[in-house]
């Protein structure tokens, strides 16, 4: 039972953790912030002056801004796409009983323990090499010409890499959502005429769009800041066709050394990665409703 | 139209066999239950005929067809299961009319069924709601109605009211017999509990690990049980049974007889013993007796006993109710004749 006093003293032992926590986040924000409005050059020691939004306007009018923007948004739709398509197939796959279930899935969860640039470097070096990557060895076997995956397709290699490392998590989520599908309904969808593909379309996707939707949150969250692949394979090029927001910002404060219009990026990407937030709240909403 | 006959059909799972050689021929119709303890295969036998699961051997016929190898949408039956297995995305409108849909009927078709369905079943109210949002007994309904709408060639119902408080479930009771009163279709309901068995079925088969240990109607299981089994199965409570020298006195090794076929007394009769408890429900009084000699043996009165724990009675059996069995636990003809019953 709370009771007034017993809140009383929630409030009081609490606050310290929350004003912990309010100056871990807002130190930084504040003092990106104030960057933000400053002409701060790290080649120009002692010229910081107040510059207003002079930052924002450089940032946001910078042919780059726009083709990180399409390329941020590319790189998770795309992702996210591939991840849910794959998972539910894996899922399906790996819900079937099979001799040796449990390495089975237990060896689909491994990509995502490994860290995004080693796996990155992997996939470049060993994989998608021209020259020395497994690709090329087999395009080579058949009698092709080997294929630059990062130098031809850099975008598109670099959502194959990501979307390599998070479909297990995809697979896991969607796998655990498809066990605990009362295998009744199933049957009754059986008894009902449903054939495979109706049982899936009207029984199990339904079923699995809760997942789909947590899946869809959490990866977004994390797709947004990918950053680790692009400097590893292809440092954002050729030209701006990999940079992404992230990279975008990372470039302008620690490449171009300049943290003022570094710091107006890293602004306008937290208010870019609200407004995605704001949309997924509203589905998740929707979703967790019924 | 629905006559189902299984010939001979088997099943195991890997070396278990969980239904051994068995025949059974349920008439077009009939309201079959089959009623058995838990993990006697009634459940599995319902979804061998379901098509849920395949047969190791044997044939099924369903309507004069061999239905062995068909898939379980074409064999016309339709089926409640215990969970009731609505789909809970889907409105009470499209759950019933989800085996039409999948039939490819078209639209007006199928409002038609719905409404109808809906109309026989009370939900007219409830058809744009969720089952998450129905009680208990109206998800059953909505059950039912999805089973109804396909017109089928038999019902099967597992356990369909296991899920229901003790109330609901009378009520339930009555609809499901009704429905097979107006709509005349062949139904096979399975349920651990021997009242619903009694109180609906025009046939009962009573199943014991996997065999058929007898088929009749209620009344004919419950006067003239084939062996031990069925007879402490059937009824409630349950037959006392006596064995050793009281039996031998009757000529069997076992003797049965029900509660309300013993006659209690206060000043005398065959067997004495003291009361240990005496429930009053005041339509009928069940009293457990400590008999000398013998054990525990439960009477019913009708009416008002005024016996207390403690109290001195006497019991005699009604002689033309006792059931005598042999050595093996099968029932044996009465006194006179001393012969086997088949």
């Amino acid at each position: 039972m709370a009771t007034a006093h017993s809140r009383a003293a929630a409030r009081l032992t609490m606050s310290p953790a929350v004003l912990l926590l309010l100056c871990w986040m807002l130190i930084p924000l504040v003092m990106t912030l104030y960057f933000s409005f400053l002409r701060y050059n790290l080649l120009m020691p002692g010229t910081e002056e107040w510059i207003g939004v002079l930052n924002y306007q450089y940032f946001l009018t910078d042919p780059a801004f726009f083709a990180a923007l399409a390329n941020t948004l590319a790189l998770v739709g795309g992702v996210l796409v591939l991840t849910i398509a794959g998972g539910i197939g894996l899922a399906l796959l790996l819900d079937q009983p099979f001799w040796g279930q449990g390495i089975v899935r237990l060896l689909v969860i491994a990509p995502f323990f490994v860290m995004p640039t080693v796996s990155a470097l992997v996939w470049k070096n060993m994989l998608m090499n021209p020259v020395n990557g497994l690709f090329a060895a087999i395009a080579k076997g058949l009698g092709l010409q080997p294929f630059d995956f990062l130098a031809e397709a850099p975008l598109s290699s670099i959502i194959l890499i990501v979307t390599w490392q998070w479909l297990p998590f995809a697979t896991l989520i969607l796998l655990t959502a498809l066990q605990s599908l009362d295998r009744e309904r199933l049957e009754a969808a059986e008894m009902d005429g449903a054939g495979a593909l109706d049982r899936f379309i009207h029984i199990i996707l339904p079923h699995l769009a809760r997942a789909m939707t947590v899946v869809t949150l959490i990866q977004t969250i994390f797709l947004l800041s990918v950053f680790a692949e692009i400097l590893v394979t292809t440092n954002g090029g050729p030209g701006t066709a990999t940079t992404n927001i992230t990279y975008l910002v990372y470039a302008q404060s620690l490449l171009q050394f300049d943290v003022g219009g570094g710091s107006a990026g890293g602004i306008v990407a937290v208010v870019l990665a609200n407004i995605v937030a704001v949309f997924l709240m509203r589905m998740i909403g929707r979703n967790l409703d019924i | 139209m629905g006559e189902i006959v299984l010939k001979q059909i088997t099943k195991s799972f890997g070396d278990i066999s969980v239904i051994p050689p068995l025949d059974l021929t349920i008439a077009n119709g009939e309201f079959v239950v089959f009623v058995g303890p838990s993990g006697c295969g009634k459940s599995t036998l319902l979804r061998l005929i379901a098509g849920l699961e395949d047969v190791s051997s044997g044939t099924i016929r369903i309507d004069g067809k061999d239905a062995t190898a068909l898939p379980p949408a074409q064999r016309g039956l339709a089926m409640v299961f215990q969970s009731y297995a609505l789909y809970p995305h889907m409105t009470v409108r499209n759950n019933i009319a989800f085996p039409l849909k999948m039939a490819r009927l078209d639209k007006a078709a199928v409002d038609r069924k719905v409404e109808a369905a809906a109309a026989v079943l009370n939900l007219t109210g409830y058809l744009d709601r969720r089952p998450g949002q129905l009680s208990g007994g109206q998800r059953q309904r909505v059950a039912i109605g999805r089973a109804i709408v396909r017109e089928p060639t038999a019902f099967l119902f597992d356990e369909p009211l296991s899920n229901l408080d003790a109330a609901l479930r009378v009520n339930m009771r009555l609809e499901i017999s009704e429905l097979h009163a107006s709509l005349g279709t062949t139904m096979i309901y399975v349920t651990h509990d021997q009242v619903e068995a009694m109180t609906m079925a025009d046939k009962i088969v009573v199943l014991n690990a996997g065999r058929i240990e007898q088929v009749g109607s209620p009344i004919e299981l419950y006067s003239r049980p084939r062996n031990r089994f069925v007879a402490g199965f059937i009824g409630s409570p349950r037959m006392n049974f006596i064995e050793g020298e009281a039996a031998r006195g009757d000529g069997a090794d076992t003797i049965g007889i029900r509660p309300e076929h013993l006659v209690l007394s206060t000043d005398g009769g065959r067997w004495s013993g003291t009361v240990s408890v005496s429930e009053h429900l005041g339509s009928d009084t069940f009293v457990y007796v400590q008999v000398d000699g013998i054990g525990t043996l439960v009477a019913r009165a009708g009416g008002e006993f005024p016996v207390r724990h403690g109290d001195r009675v006497w019991l005699t059996p009604q002689a033309e109710k006792l059931h005598r069995f042999d050595a093996a636990g099968n029932a044996l003809s009465s006194l006179a004749s001393g012969k086997k019953v088949a």
